[in-house]
């Protein structure tokens, strides 16, 4: 009875997930063009992306520059305003809460993208400042981390402030002691999210380098690499290698946040 | 006094998140020729309707009406998909006993971290020898197989909340799964179903990746796609129309967040949604 209801996920994970996960693995072992059998070429296609294809380690440099810059500066920008908001009570604290957290929808669009690209038609044009604005686009999409900031600081025991009030603790004092380390939960979550999703970072790249990573390669981001090779070029085994980096390096990455997260993470209930 | 601070720097960083998309009002509305002399004047002395006359027309030789006609197909097709067959997988995973739910849940909510690109291609292979590609299937379908696990995830936390009294009622009165299902559970996730269907909406309407991968023809390009055409053209005159479908690309994001604010901001702030 219960495959009734999980028909239609089941299907889905094992036909759109699990089996396509194994054939793109496989593919990644060959030279594929859509048209032709798969050709087995076994680690060629690693081998080249390392060792003989300077725009793909471009792209790899990129994409980390973007990560790097984006996530720190999203998350400061969506921390800072969740703790300004905070000390707002009532229909105020809904209405900024509301109006901030309206580019994070606005933000993933092609029409947003097509306006930023023109507001920073001179930045946009110099391979030293291309990818600042596409970093700048995504920090403008603080809203959604900071919604979750906000929630976590409403989480927060008042009483604990109030002991250290009577300690005799300042505003940095209470945010060092008390509020960084009981928000640092919905930190790591918002840390791993944000970075998983500027791994992938898309469509913004797209739009406003032109359709091409450009100038002069400056915002080759991986996807926009992965997408050249395999639905431009129709290198769907090159493609697919990429991919498969892609995941690995995301997942490394992940656990490495995980590791590091037993020295800075604080739950409620150790002691 | 402290009070007066903190609202006027709210009000500061208000001015700078809303100057984007002024800008783009403005600049819908500015003549091409003041738009290329003075491209960052906010308030143009001239006000014009030409570029919203342009985006009408359309791109590509296909009207606005057929992109905007296309988008709706494709993004009613993801809501319906996602709501009903999410609701169906977290309902089993939230409310029914069987052996596996524990690993197949913990599956599903890996899938959620799973980047896109390493099953994409063999998607496009598959959907390629069904033909399917230049359909609107192979952006519908996924949806329908409830492969947004984000969704699911989201349902079993609301459904889980949900009182088991209610199911052995419903049992009591000679309900099965399927009418507690229907009957009681899910007229109760009502706030979860609003959620769920606000966030397809807004992602398919907003979804330029896949759209671009296996749409080809101009007939069925979406607004995405369409607004795409005017990446290429570096002729001033198209300036108006391309900040004109702009606008009104974003139109339908802007009254459904108007509309749904509250369900918007309460998904995010309990779920941790990427919004």
């Amino acid at each position: 009875m219960p495959y009734l209801f999980l028909g239609p996920w089941l299907l889905g994970a094992i036909g759109l997930t699990v089996a396509p996960m194994v054939v793109s693995l496989y593919l990644s072992f060959t030279d594929y063009d859509l048209f032709n059998e798969p050709q087995w070429v076994g680690l060629d296609n690693y081998a080249k992306l390392f060792g003989d294809d300077p725009r793909y380690l471009q792209s790899v440099g990129v994409t980390l520059k973007y990560v790097a810059w984006s996530v720190p500066l999203k998350l400061v920008l969506a921390l800072a305003v969740a703790l300004l908001l905070n000390s707002l009570r009532g229909k105020g604290q809904a209405f900024f809460r509301s109006a901030f957290y309206a580019p994070s929808l606005l933000g993933a669009s092609v029409g947003l993208a097509l306006a930023w690209r023109a507001i920073f038609d001179t930045w946009v044009d110099l391979p030293d400042t291309s990818l600042v604005t596409i970093v700048l686009l995504s920090a403008w999409q603080f809203g959604a981390p900071m919604v979750i900031f906000l929630a976590g600081l409403q989480q927060i025991p008042r009483d604990l402030f109030d002991a250290a009030a009577v300690d005799g603790a300042g505003w940095w004092r209470k945010l060092a002691s008390i509020t960084l380390p009981m928000l640092s939960p919905v930190l790591f979550f918002n840390l791993v999210l944000e970075t998983i999703h500027a791994f992938q970072a898309f469509t913004q790249a797209f739009v406003v380098s032109g359709g091409r990573g450009g100038p002069a390669d400056s915002t080759l981001f991986y996807t926009l690499y992965l997408y050249e090779r395999g639905f431009t070029e129709f290198r769907m085994g090159y493609a697919s290698a990429m991919a498969w980096v892609l995941l690995v390096a995301i997942a490394l990455i992940t656990a490495v946040l995980f590791r590091t997260s037993r020295y800075w993470v604080f739950y409620g209930d150790e002691r | 006094m402290k009070r007066a601070v903190v609202f006027l720097l709210c009000l500061a960083a208000l001015a700078l998140v809303l100057y984007p998309i002024v800008w783009l009002i403005s600049a819908s509305l500015t003549p091409v020729e003041d738009l290329v002399s003075n491209l960052r004047s906010l308030f143009p002395g001239r006000v014009t309707t030409d570029g919203y006359r342009g985006a009408l027309e359309g791109a590509g030789g296909e009207s606005f009406w057929t992109f905007l006609g296309n988008s709706t197909i494709v993004a009613s097709g993801a809501v319906i998909g996602n709501v009903v067959s999410c609701s169906l997988a977290a309902y089993a995973f939230a409310r029914l006993r069987f052996r596996l739910n524990g690993p197949l849940f913990a599956f599903a909510l890996v899938t959620i971290m799973l980047p896109a690109h390493v099953t994409l291609i063999p998607q496009y292979v598959v959907f390629q020898q069904l033909g399917m590609i230049d359909t609107f299937v192979p952006l519908i379908l996924p949806k329908l197989l409830a492969t947004d696990a984000f969704f699911v995830f989201l349902m079993v936390q609301f459904m889980r909340g949900i009182p088991a009294e209610l199911d052995e009622a419903a049992k009591i009165d000679g309900c099965g799964p399927i009418r507690n299902y229907r009957y009681v559970v899910l007229p109760l996730s009502r706030p979860a179903m609003v959620t769920t269907a606000i966030f397809t909406f807004i992602w398919t309407w907003n979804d330029f990746f896949s759209q671009l991968i296996y749409l080809s023809s101009t007939e069925n390009y979406t607004i995405p796609m369409g607004l795409r055409l005017f990446i290429d053209q570096t002729s001033s005159s198209s300036y108006g129309p391309m900040f004109a479908m702009s606008v009104l690309s974003l139109v339908p994001i802007g009254l459904f967040f108007l509309a749904f604010q509250r369900f918007l901001v309460a998904g995010v702030a309990t779920t941790g949604l990427k919004g």
